[in-house]
């Protein structure tokens, strides 16, 4: 019994660490797509704030301004996809798949040219990244069973940008939903010109959600390589901002669900890295490449209306034109 | 601002060379933050590519992969969807040429060889035919599901390369070495049937299988019945209705080409090049294709040209790579991301100054 539970513990301990980078990016691309501009660009945009994030702090041996380093990297990727698809009414797929190729490019020429490690930032000292803080009591909570333990071990004893991103679910609902910024940016969304006619700047708010998008995937980044990780990695991502889009179609484009997508697919991945190997009674090995590619077939499945139906917001990919109809 | 109103030699060449311009520029910059010098750097990559019969023979390898991926983007294109799936239709050809080459290793090459090639088209159609059926069918977007299908189809491969299809006794994940019956002649060999020597290189028959391709998907697209249905569809899926085509069937049946095309991608490397099926061995000429059919306009005459360029860049950025260590081989990536931004995202940022540009100069003239 106390066997079966500390092997929860430690389950749910690393799935929220993977799911962090996840929901970053996830509730990204929540604020991007509800205000009408697809974003197929999380996975480019994590990354250049992951390598932003690693470079600076590597210069300068501090993680808030690794953060901010980060986060002004994907801002400028996110103002680039925003100036394609808004200003310019170019295509928004295009425009998300130029960033992501981009964006390991860039990485990788300048990671190396840079840091002459061969893509890679110089290994981080602690006082460069975000360590993990204990919380207050946990120490004397941990003594308490189930409940201390669950406190000590899963609330207490990660990074700041951890607690961050589980903030900004609450926080991203409340915008969404309660603010009249929130009512706009659904509503240009789904009906921009009804906006528009309201009098409001259509082109202000997606610009507006489009930085929004840059700021959290910057966090996203910078999480990866100065939290989980001491510098940065080439192609660090390896795929999670196409897992967060994955978990935005499964979360159906709402902030609560985004976070139980989040989690989901962050405890498929720590599964996935336990169960290497292991043999099922019944079933037999489980290939690893088999959960890895479950968020992936799940969306499929999802996305084929087989089990419920993903409606993407109604102008999602549409360019906005003032003088159309 | 109308299309109509401009001459071909502005829409068809001005404009996209701008773009592509442009693109370079931005890459310059990059190589100048480096603290390499651009010309430098371009005089080696073109030296390195065009220089020798052997590194023409390399660029002219890429090239053959790269009018393949382009030309799947581009027939999905004419009926009004982007296939991102290149990758993972083009791993899934990979997949069907090494299960026809493994199995059936007594055939004479005169018959295995075509088998083979049938087997990556037929694998690239299959992994592309989920995806279409769900577009056309249940309206699912191709976009995402093409992307999803690229990582299942890699996990896929990952799994059947330690697993089933790995070569017993080997640690890497890779299947046994095919017969010589499964491997295309290299030029180097069909030059010499002619008694032309030519430097060995990894170029080999795909590429002419590449410009049949080509002149196929031309003919296909601007002379047949089918063609213009997919374009009409392309154009207006309403309108498409009403002149009684289905839009589902067209779709489907563009998106299936789409996918044998990639997956044909497979002949040159697989059959080709390595003569057994390796892991990712598709390196991003799916991502490759979508910038050379959008700077080759969905022509194909123009993609074969734009994959030219690309051919030059990757076998120039080796090249470059070696020669200057700073810059990595990455920057052919670089680039490449440039020319999706510039002629793809933002193409009317140019075209339209240009046009303006062209019809003050006219109406002055007239």
């Amino acid at each position: 019994m106390i066997e079966a539970w500390t092997i929860l513990l430690v389950a749910c301990d690393s799935a929220i660490r993977l799911s962090v980078p996840l929901i970053f990016a996830c509730l990204a691309g929540l604020y991007s797509e509800r205000a009408g501009v697809v974003d197929i660009g999380l996975e480019g945009k994590l990354l250049v704030g992951a390598f932003a994030a690693g470079a600076t702090a590597a210069v300068i041996p501090n993680p808030w301004i690794g953060l901010a380093a980060a986060i002004g990297t994907s801002v400028v990727f996110a103002l680039i996809h925003g100036f394609a698809s808004i200003s310019q009414r170019g295509n928004q797929i295009v425009s998300g798949v130029a960033l992501n190729v981009l964006a390991s490019g860039l990485t990788a020429v300048l990671g190396n040219a840079w840091f002459d490690q061969g893509g890679r930032t110089p290994q981080l000292p602690a006082s460069a990244r975000f360590n993990e803080i204990t919380l207050p009591l946990a120490e004397t909570a941990a003594g308490v069973p189930v409940i201390g333990t669950f406190y000590a071990d899963i609330i207490s004893g990660h990074s700041v940008p951890v607690y961050l991103a589980f903030i900004l679910v609450p926080i991203t609902a409340f915008a969404l939903y309660q603010t009249r910024w929130g009512l706009r940016l659904r509503a240009v969304g789904e009906n921009p010109a009804a906006v528009d006619t309201a009098g409001v700047s259509v082109a202000r708010l997606r610009y507006q959600a489009v930085i929004v998008a840059g700021i959290l995937c910057g966090m996203g980044g910078a999480y990866l390589a100065i939290a989980q990780s001491a510098g940065f990695i080439n192609d660090m991502t390896a795929g999670k901002g196409f897992i967060a889009l994955a978990a935005l179609i499964f979360a159906k484009w709402r902030p609560w669900a985004a976070l139980g997508a989040c989690l989901l697919f962050g405890l498929m991945d720590a599964t996935a890295l336990r169960i290497q190997g292991a043999s099922f009674p019944g079933i037999g090995q489980v290939p690893v490449q088999a959960i890895q590619a479950l968020p992936y077939i799940f969306t499929v499945v999802l996305l084929a209306g087989f089990i419920g139906r993903a409606t993407p917001p109604k102008a999602s990919g549409i360019p906005y034109v003032k003088d159309r109809t | 601002m109308n299309d109509r109103d401009l001459p071909l030699w502005l829409t068809a060449v001005a404009i996209p060379l701008v773009n592509v311009a442009v693109a370079f520029l931005a890459a310059g910059l990059v190589v100048t933050l480096i603290g390499e010098s651009p010309f430098e750097a371009l005089a080696i990559m073109l030296r390195g590519a065009l220089g020798s019969d052997y590194g023409l023979g390399y660029t002219l390898f890429y090239t053959t992969s790269y009018i393949f991926t382009g030309l799947a983007v581009a027939v999905a294109f004419h009926a009004g969807h982007f296939n991102i799936g290149g990758e993972g239709q083009a791993l899934m050809g990979g997949l069907g040429a090494a299960l026809v080459a493994l199995s059936l290793p007594q055939l004479p090459a005169l018959v295995l060889l075509p088998l083979c090639v049938i087997g990556a088209a037929l694998g690239g159609t299959a992994w592309a035919f989920i995806p279409a059926w769900l577009q056309a069918r249940r309206g699912s977007h191709i976009v995402i599901t093409t992307i999803m299908f690229n990582f299942i189809a890699g996990a896929l491969l990952v799994y059947l390369l330690v697993g089933p299809l790995k070569m017993a006794g080997s640690m890497a994940p890779e299947t046994a070495k095919f017969t010589d019956a499964a491997i295309l002649p290299s030029i180097a060999t069909m030059t010499g049937w002619f008694g032309w020597t030519v430097a060995r290189s990894p170029l080999n028959l795909s590429l002419l299988i590449a410009l049949a391709a080509a002149a196929a998907v031309w003919v296909l697209i601007w002379h047949t019945r089918l063609g213009y249905r997919i374009r009409t569809v392309g154009a207006n899926p309403d309108a498409a209705v009403y002149a009684g085509i289905s839009p589902a069937r067209v779709t489907m049946i563009a998106l299936m080409l789409s996918g044998g095309l990639a997956g044909l991608m497979a002949t040159n490397e697989i059959l080709g090049a390595q003569g057994r099926l390796i892991n990712e061995f598709v390196a991003g000429a799916g991502f490759v294709g979508i910038a050379a059919a959008l700077m080759g306009r969905a022509h194909p005459f123009g993609i074969v040209l734009a994959s030219l360029l690309f051919g030059v860049l990757t076998q120039g950025g080796a090249e470059l790579a070696f020669e200057k260590p700073r810059i990595t081989r990455e920057m052919i990536v670089v680039i490449q991301g440039f020319v999706i931004l510039f002629a793809g995202a933002l193409e009317s940022l140019f075209a339209e100054r240009l046009a303006a540009l062209y019809q003050r100069f006219t109406v002055q003239e007239a």
